[in-house]
């Protein structure tokens, strides 16, 4: 594994499984002890650097460092030194002079994360940078869906895969694209015209238009958030359009296959992108799990990044 | 080429010298542990794992109890994590009833500096309280470096540093057997030193 986890384009299929792997392998030393602690990062100290807001993202990183008994320094830009100018590099050059081994960074400008991983010495894990990437969540999603529909062992190879909704804008689409392909899933983007990102033809995925017309021949549906926030280009007539297009709603859902399971990375926009009784839905929906294999996931990233000596291995 | 230059030094323990060891320690654990009541095997990846299973198995036998047997994985307990490197981890599996209030005894193929065992001991802590904690080993090489002894050992081996013990067993590695690997030199030097390779 490379220093830094900045893309999801940055693994390849064994460095993925591996880490997948390694978050079962943590998952399960876990699960039912008593003390919820493993010691392999004593010493070392991770930053949380956060110039958005998240909730799930940063606890999950949080927990994950500290479950391997790293200390933890959460730095949300709000109510900091950034408020009053701090450019990011001044920041991280500050953050490194206080010690920090790894920063995991959210930005809002696509590339944050890289241009930080030419600063610092330490390790930079990418939490989310604008509309780029947001690799962990791919990992988290593979290892949900692994878990699910693979017994938790090997790869994704054949499982056909719908991403749905604001492509263009995500992330998170993004990165599962990259990740599961990596894998050997088949991935489709679903997606109004106006929410298709140019250039989607040189992606290794197919891309429809109509949400009913894959629903049938489906494994996995993965819903994506609409982005309000993102939302200034009036890229859709109305959000109740949007939903009848493309919510994910019970009617839609009795069109999957028996065992195929509805995602949502969250937070979720109740009633917009998916209905309420879908997202409760306790066969198909998944979305407390991946709440729960986010922090698996990252412990596995910290542990591979920070666990062993410089060298990582091959 | 290195298992061909191996193979030609004779097994220190072979097959059926291998059963009678594990034989004598079930018995002695049956002895000191008054048969075995709350008592909980557990073996440390790789090979102390058939090895407490063997022990479980043979103590079934020759008194009718049904030890339960666990896993240990270690590997993030190690102190030396951070020189060698991030290596696989192993499956850890508790044994039935779990560990705490149990005799537990920590199952191992080969004692040496004890670094191992005290990895084991700060795994276990974090899994429960046990009323004790004995340890089993199938060899005792020596050169501890921490205060750390077995308390069933099944083959005391005096070695040399250079020197490295080999086990294996049929579940791991298709047969029963001990070796004790000499140091790989140029035969000069060998010869100069009056060594047995």
């Amino acid at each position: 594994m490379n220093r830094h986890l900045l893309s999801a384009a940055d693994l390849g299929r064994e460095e993925a499984l591996r880490i997948l792997d390694t978050a079962e392998h943590l998952d399960r030393a876990l699960s039912g002890r008593e003390v919820k602690k493993l010691p392999p990062l004593r010493g070392r100290t991770v930053v949380n650097l956060f110039y958005e807001d998240s909730t799930r993202t940063r606890t999950s990183f949080e927990l994950a460092a500290k479950r391997l008994s790293a200390d933890v320094v959460n730095f949300a830009a709000k109510g900091s030194s950034v408020s009053k100018g701090e450019s990011l590099k001044d920041t991280a050059l500050t953050l490194e002079a206080m010690g920090a081994d790894a920063v995991v960074i959210r930005h809002s400008y696509s590339g944050a994360a890289h241009r930080l991983a030419t600063w610092v010495q330490g390790s930079v894990v990418n939490a989310g940078d604008g509309t780029h990437e947001h690799p962990t969540q791919a990992l988290l999603d593979a290892f949900t869906i692994r878990r699910r529909l693979r017994g938790a062992t090997g790869d994704l190879d054949g499982l056909r895969v719908a991403i749905v909704g604001d492509v263009l804008h995500s992330r998170v689409a993004r990165s599962n694209v990259l990740l599961l392909t990596t894998l050997g899933a088949r991935v489709t983007l679903v997606a109004p015209p106006t929410l298709v990102p140019r250039g989607v033809a040189d992606w290794p995925v197919g891309c429809v238009f109509d949400l009913d017309s894959v629903l049938a021949d489906t494994d996995v549906v993965m819903m994506l958030r609409v982005q309000r926030e993102r939302m200034a280009g009036g890229f859709f007539p109305s959000a109740r359009e949007y939903s009848r297009r493309y919510g994910l709603d019970a009617r839609r859902m009795a069109m999957l296959g028996d065992t195929a399971i509805v995602m949502h990375p969250g937070p979720m926009n109740r009633g917009m992108e998916i209905a309420a009784e879908v997202a409760d839905d306790p066969k198909r929906s998944t979305i407390v799990e991946q709440v729960t294999n986010g922090v698996s996931v990252r412990m596995a990233v910290l542990y591979l990044l920070l666990g062993g000596s410089e060298q990582l291995g091959d | 080429m290195a298992e061909a230059a191996r193979g030609a030094a004779a097994p220190i323990l072979m097959a059926a010298d291998v059963t009678r060891v594990i034989d004598r320690m079930a018995h002695q654990i049956l002895e000191k542990t008054h048969g075995g009541a709350d008592v909980a095997l557990i073996g440390i990846p790789t090979r102390g794992v058939p090895l407490a299973a063997r022990l479980a198995d043979r103590i079934g036998v020759f008194e009718n109890v049904g030890l339960p047997v666990g896993r240990l994985d270690i590997t993030l307990y190690r102190d030396d994590l951070r020189l060698r490197g991030i290596r696989p981890l192993a499956e850890t599996v508790e044994p039935d009833g779990g560990v705490t209030d149990r005799l537990i005894i920590l199952v191992d193929d080969v004692l040496f500096s004890g670094r191992t065992v005290r990895a084991a001991l700060d795994a276990l802590r974090d899994l429960g309280r046990p009323r004790a904690v004995q340890l089993a080993v199938l060899v005792d090489r020596g050169h501890r470096e921490l205060p750390i002894r077995a308390d069933y050992v099944g083959k005391n081996l005096p070695t040399s540093l250079r020197q490295t013990v080999r086990v294996l067993l049929t579940e791991t590695d298709g047969r029963d057997a001990v070796f004790i690997d000499e140091p790989r030199v140029p035969a000069d030097e060998t010869s100069a030193r009056g060594g047995t390779a």
